[in-house]
């Protein structure tokens, strides 16, 4: 009943952001010198035509009847016609988005269970040379930027050894898996297509490494810091006292409390991967969102640009409210809490 | 006379907080390390035209008979594909960025900070749920996503890029101090304070923000780094700064094209990115652990 509550809350508050979110793109998007109608027809169509289309856009009314209008149309999946590929956005999006979040899906797994498991052995083996070592990789990771990570992979796995492919989803060859869910390895394992499986899984590995090393060891970082913190602990002491096997101490009692701090910064590591999407997808060509969003700034799409920063915006509220509920799991304090303030 | 006195203890006990703070920040080698760095790297960028070899190749230059060299003794870090040594460009790129970095912060900080304030010491009314309302609007959104669309409505340009980093880093500093700020409220300073008659003003920014001045050094001098690292970001897609200007995401992007052969154009800008965010990191953390402060 509790965490019903609680997510229940959670919920109705990201509606709220999501609204005010939809109010901040628009008016970023209408701050824009220039003519939306002009640029949607070119520099040469007659003036009666421009003037049309900005009757049919509702360029002449006041800014909060534009919001109306532009909000009552994306409630309703439409997001107008992209200036780019001069179809329709919201037909774009679904096109685009699966492989958006697949990218974000590996990477983000990679970068949790990669990053909690330096952290954990990095805190266990605190000042030893293994502690050393992950620290200092994990301060590479942090300082360098995800677009240099990924030019560094084309170069050494792409170029150097030729082992791994460095563009697109799929080598052209391939018979791709018939389209269930979008998500190209998923379909691929339903459908049994196993060497489309591996195949598209080998193009994935290293957009989604450049794009996870820096929240990877953000994330080492925090777990170390954490857990070096609470071994100090009585609690610990205690443990030791009592003769309790120190895997057990580390696995049953330590890990839990000392992955709070992780798991609620995750939330933020997966922004800055969401972000750092933009740039990556651009490097592999990857047939993402983030490349059709990128694309569409570069050339001042404004349907496109509007209604893909909403989709991750979308995206990035879910993935906190899952790591809310993740740290609201873990720390009772918080659920307990949020009860109590009611 | 005692007022004076009392003043002048209240002045040596500050000076013995900073020795210590010192003191504690001194004894950790890698915080040393970082203060050095980032030393030697603005000392770089602020003398730039000065001690860069070739201060020509700054800007619009172009010499094709040396072009694309190798690193030599001649060209440290070798030349681009116009014949402009990167060296130098890495010099005048520092600058650029520290630059940057410094601007940034010194548009969000006093907005960030004081919207904190506010928020935080008039909690439960409409103020603090107006200012932290709209701070989670625009936290809702990746700060890089945020700045680059902001940046790609704009015309691309150093100054647009830092406004748009600015739009998307404000409410982190807002969120931090209300967090400090509804919590010091309650406590008896404050009481005092508002007893003895003393203005708003007087209370918000001489008795509760001194309070917040360690997490807020703490941030800033973190942030420096991830501003750069942003801004090195939107130069890399070509919304930053524009050529010729010399920018080391910019830099990184247009020498990448001429990979794996010519990878002098493009690696020693990427170092330098990383050493200047390192040097910030390490003397971030530095003085944090010399504060005392949480991190923020």
């Amino acid at each position: 009943m509790r965490t019903i509550k609680f997510i229940a809350k959670r919920l109705a508050y990201s509606v709220f952001v999501l609204i005010g979110l939809s109010i901040l793109i628009f008016i970023i998007a209408r701050v824009m010198p220039g003519h939306p109608a002009r640029m949607a027809l070119g520099a040469r169509a007659p003036e009666w035509a421009v003037e049309r289309l900005r009757e049919e856009m509702h360029l002449n009314e006041p800014l909060y009847a534009q919001y109306y209008y532009w909000i009552k149309d994306a409630l309703h999946g439409d997001f107008g016609m992209s200036l780019v590929t001069r179809r329709s956005v919201a037909h774009d999006i679904k096109e685009f988005f699966p492989a958006s979040l697949e990218l974000a899906l590996y990477a983000g797994i990679f970068m949790g269970i990669v990053g909690i498991t330096l952290g954990a052995i990095s805190g266990w083996y605190a000042n030893t040379w293994v502690d050393n070592l992950v620290r200092m990789l994990s301060y590479i990771g942090i300082v360098t930027p995800s677009f240099v990570f990924a030019i560094f992979f084309v170069l050494l796995f792409g170029y150097v050894l030729e082992i791994f492919p460095t563009i697109g989803k799929l080598t052209p060859g391939v018979v791709p898996p018939p389209l269930i869910t979008r998500i190209t390895t998923l379909d691929a394992l339903i459908t049994g297509h196993f060497t489309a499986f591996f195949d598209a899984l080998k193009h994935l590995l290293l957009p989604a490494i450049s794009l996870a090393m820096g929240p990877l060891s953000q994330e080492a970082r925090i777990t170390r810091a954490s857990l070096v913190d609470n071994v100090q602990k009585d609690y610990v002491a205690s443990e030791r006292s009592c003769g309790i096997p120190e895997q057990t101490i580390m696995f049953k009692y330590l890990l839990k409390p000392s992955l709070i701090p992780t798991v609620s910064i995750y939330g933020l590591d997966f922004a800055s991967l969401l972000g750092n999407a933009f740039l990556i997808e651009l490097i592999f060509n990857w047939p993402g969102l983030s490349r059709y969003g990128m694309n569409a700034m570069l050339q001042k799409d404004l349907n496109a640009m509007t209604a893909v920063i909403l989709v991750f915006g979308l995206v990035f509220i879910i993935v906190n409210i899952i790591v809310d509920l993740a740290v609201g799991y873990l720390d009772p304090r918080i659920r307990l809490g949020a009860e109590r303030t009611q | 006379m005692q007022k004076d006195s009392s003043r002048q203890e209240g002045l040596s006990r500050k000076w013995e907080d900073i020795r210590r703070s010192w003191y504690k920040f001194s004894r950790n080698p890698l915080s040393i390390m970082g203060l050095v760095v980032i030393c030697i790297i603005m000392f770089l960028a602020i003398f730039a035209p000065f001690v860069s070899p070739y201060p020509e190749s700054a800007s619009k230059f172009i010499n094709f008979y040396e072009a694309s060299q190798p690193p030599s003794s001649t060209y440290l870090c070798g030349t681009d594909v116009f014949g402009r040594d990167i060296l130098t460009r890495i010099f005048f790129g520092c600058r650029f960025s520290l630059m940057m970095g410094a601007t940034v912060l010194a548009l969000i900080v006093p907005v960030g900070v004081a919207l904190g304030l506010i928020a935080g010491y008039y909690r439960g009314s409409w103020l603090d749920t107006v200012i932290m309302r709209i701070t989670d609007i625009f936290i809702a959104l990746p700060p890089l996503i945020l700045a680059l669309a902001v940046c790609s409505v704009l015309t691309p340009g150093i100054f647009h890029a830092m406004l748009a980093i600015s739009v998307a880093w404000w409410p982190w500093y807002t969120r931090m101090v209300y967090g400090i700020a509804s919590s010091l409220k309650g406590e008896f300073f404050v009481q005092a304070a508002e007893v003895t008659g003393a203005s708003r003003t007087h209370i918000l920014f001489r008795e509760i923000l001194s309070n917040c001045v360690a997490p807020i050094f703490t941030k800033m001098s973190l942030d420096m780094g991830w501003v750069i690292l942003i801004g090195a970001s939107l130069s890399f897609v070509g919304l930053g700064a524009q050529p010729p200007t010399a920018d080391l995401g910019s830099m990184v992007a247009d020498g990448s094209k001429y990979l794996p052969d010519q990878w002098w154009i493009s690696v020693f800008p990427a170092f330098a990115i990383m050493l200047i965010v390192l040097g910030f990191n390490l003397l971030g953390d530095g003085v944090r652990d010399a504060l005392g402060a949480e991190r923020g």
